[in-house]
């Protein structure tokens, strides 16, 4: 598997995704936010957190229009599997490839700690190493997570399972308790979780492992 | 030209800051404040001469990136 890791002005998580893929046997190219293709046979683009751009206008909206978006949303358009992680889940959804919006916390606090999830589907390349309805561990580390989608969509998530995570004990206000949305086309997952934070037991919890072992098996191609 | 574009959050949508700033003015004893909606303001200097064209192209500007449409609504003013 063939992993491109998208690097903004102000990311800080992408060494650490960069680390998460590799250490899932994927190949892991870096891609700086203004190139405007991305490198050739990429399976998976995955979009780090952090704090691109300042977070300037609203969170993800300066990235979602760098020159890198228009690339990484044709990639996407033809099937390609995209993941997103807190910041990179903002930018996804201001590029428009996951439906609602990120707003600040309920609790106006940033938070920062190990939540507990549930896992809605394993319906995806994401969530396949994963069973319906496990508890895991993740930490989150945001200030505007609190996932706003109103009930049409809400309704539609559920209907067709695009709900891959939820919080146990919801941290930031988010509608539904979501925590992780899948796209229509079960390719591309945007999370507030920290999943590359997880992958292994010196860090807290390797509860994230699974993730990065599904989308490497179902993407490595023989 | 100046052109001044008001965002807010849509009717409907909850904001919490805007709910922070009212009970830190109730805090303060003033009382009678029901409800408080924070948005944000951006001018933009521009260079057209024709107040029409300005209007459409901020308008554009809002619906590409100075506004999230899906929780925000807004309003542009020209000078």
């Amino acid at each position: 598997m063939k992993a491109a890791v998208i690097t903004f002005p102000g990311s800080n998580c992408d060494r650490d995704l960069a680390v998460a893929f590799a250490s899932a046997g994927a190949d892991v190219v870096r891609v700086w936010h203004k190139d405007t293709t991305l490198p050739a046979g990429i399976d998976v683009v995955g979009l780090p957190g952090g704090f691109s751009f300042g977070d300037y206008l609203r969170c993800g909206a300066i990235a979602a229009r760098a020159p890198v978006a228009g690339a990484i949303r044709h990639f996407a358009d033809r099937g390609g599997a995209v993941l997103g992680i807190c910041n990179g889940f903002q930018v996804l959804i201001e590029i428009g490839l996951l439906p609602g919006a990120l707003m600040r916390n309920a609790g106006l606090k940033f938070v920062c700690r190990p939540v507990p999830l549930r896992v809605e589907t394993a319906d995806s390349p994401f969530t396949a190493g994963w069973t319906r309805g496990a508890r895991i561990t993740l930490p989150v580390a945001h200030h505007d997570g609190n996932y706003v989608a109103d009930a049409p969509l809400l309704s539609r998530l559920r209907g067709e399972d695009r709900i891959a995570l939820s919080y146990g004990d919801n941290p930031n206000g988010s509608t539904g308790d979501i925590a992780a949305v899948l796209s229509a086309n079960r390719r591309v997952l945007g999370m507030m979780p920290h999943p590359e934070r997880a992958i292994s037991g010196a860090l807290g919890s390797a509860d994230g492992t699974a993730l990065f072992r599904a989308v490497s098996g179902a993407l490595t191609t023989a | 030209m100046k052109a001044r574009v008001h965002i807010m959050l849509r009717d409907g949508v909850l904001d919490p800051q805007g709910e922070a700033v009212r009970h830190a003015l109730a805090t303060l004893g003033f009382a009678g404040v029901e409800g408080v909606r924070q948005g944000k303001v951006i001018e933009l200097d521009l260079a057209h001469d024709d107040r029409a064209s300005a209007k459409a192209d901020v308008t554009a500007m809002c619906e590409q990136l100075l506004a999230n449409t899906v929780i925000e609504s807004y309003r542009v003013e020209i000078d």
